[in-house]
């Protein structure tokens, strides 16, 4: 872990959260990482694998990486926000789609959690491979908060 | 390798083809004269391991493939369209089960498809999510 992202609101409950959520299968299956984290705010990496590509013929990365990655990222955002186990269930997800992502490239995510009150957060994501500034694309998400500690569950 | 599809041999051929569908388990069938797309139970594409449930970027990477493939499948095209926006509601969650999904053209344009999709697991008219996307052809 990086000291890089001690400003969150519970450091030790957030490195739980952080080692529970990306051991979960299908993060694990990923190889998702965690780069960076403050108060509200997440970057995640996807290594390449040549299991992204969503076109054998131009190499282009599948737009289901793209998702997996802003569901992920958006949900650890929030957790930067809390000091106790919950659960935090995705309730929609939109992606625009502004560049093609490229094989053989990281793909990262930066998630911002903007909002949080007592129900709901609110969260957006720019996911980048080279420069955030010239994004492959850009998410915004919704997550329902549930009291009962199912927490560390993602 | 082409993508001209024209019988569901070549809806199966094509999503064989796709390194990101094979590595979530993604199958396709024909059930009357539509494809239909299955995703079976793999504990890798779960998510939340207490519920448990399937990861829900997992559900939208298996509907944003199915709808790449309705499309090629749709217009008998040979080029993969490229996706312009994706939107997604999750409404139950879903569990270590089979799930499966199918797409509907709302409307195709020159330029321009918009897809209404929808995946379930037990009953279609129970649907864990559904979604929409535009996707930009040729």
């Amino acid at each position: 872990m990086e000291p890089g992202w001690l400003p969150v609101a519970a450091p030790a409950f957030f490195e739980q959260v952080v080692t529970r959520g990306l051991a979960l299968p299908h993060c694990h299956a990923l190889g998702l990482q965690l780069q960076a984290a403050s108060h509200g705010k997440t970057t995640l990496v996807l290594p390449f694998k040549p299991d992204w590509v969503g076109n054998p013929l131009t190499r282009v990365l599948h737009g289901g990486v793209v998702t997996t990655l802003a569901d992920s990222a958006g949900a650890l955002a929030i957790y930067t926000l809390l000091t106790e186990p919950e659960s935090v269930a995705t309730l929609d997800l939109r992606i625009d789609y502004l560049r093609l992502g490229l094989a053989d490239l990281p793909l990262y995510c930066q998630a911002e959690c903007y909002r949080l009150t007592s129900q709901i957060a609110f969260t957006r994501s720019i996911l980048y491979q080279q420069n955030p500034d010239t994004p492959v694309a850009q998410a915004v998400a919704t997550y329902m908060r549930s009291a009962a500690p199912k927490g560390g569950g993602r | 390798m082409s993508f001209a599809i024209n019988t569901f041999a070549d809806l199966q051929a094509a999503n064989t083809a796709v390194p990101y569908a094979q590595f979530l388990g993604v199958e396709c069938r024909e059930e009357q004269g539509e494809p239909l797309f299955v995703l079976p139970y793999r504990e890798q594409n779960i998510g939340n391991t207490l519920l448990p449930a399937i990861h829900g970027g997992v559900i939208g990477g298996f509907l944003e493939n199915a709808a790449v493939l309705h499309l090629i499948w749709a217009r008998e095209a040979q080029e993969i369209p490229k996706i312009i926006d994706f939107s997604i509601d999750y409404l139950r969650s879903a569990g270590p089960q089979d799930l499966f999904a199918r797409c509907e053209i709302v409307r195709q344009g020159k330029r321009v498809a918009n897809v209404l999709l929808s995946a379930w697991q037990e009953d279609p008219a129970r649907p864990v999510a559904t979604a929409r996307a535009h996707y930009l052809l040729a």
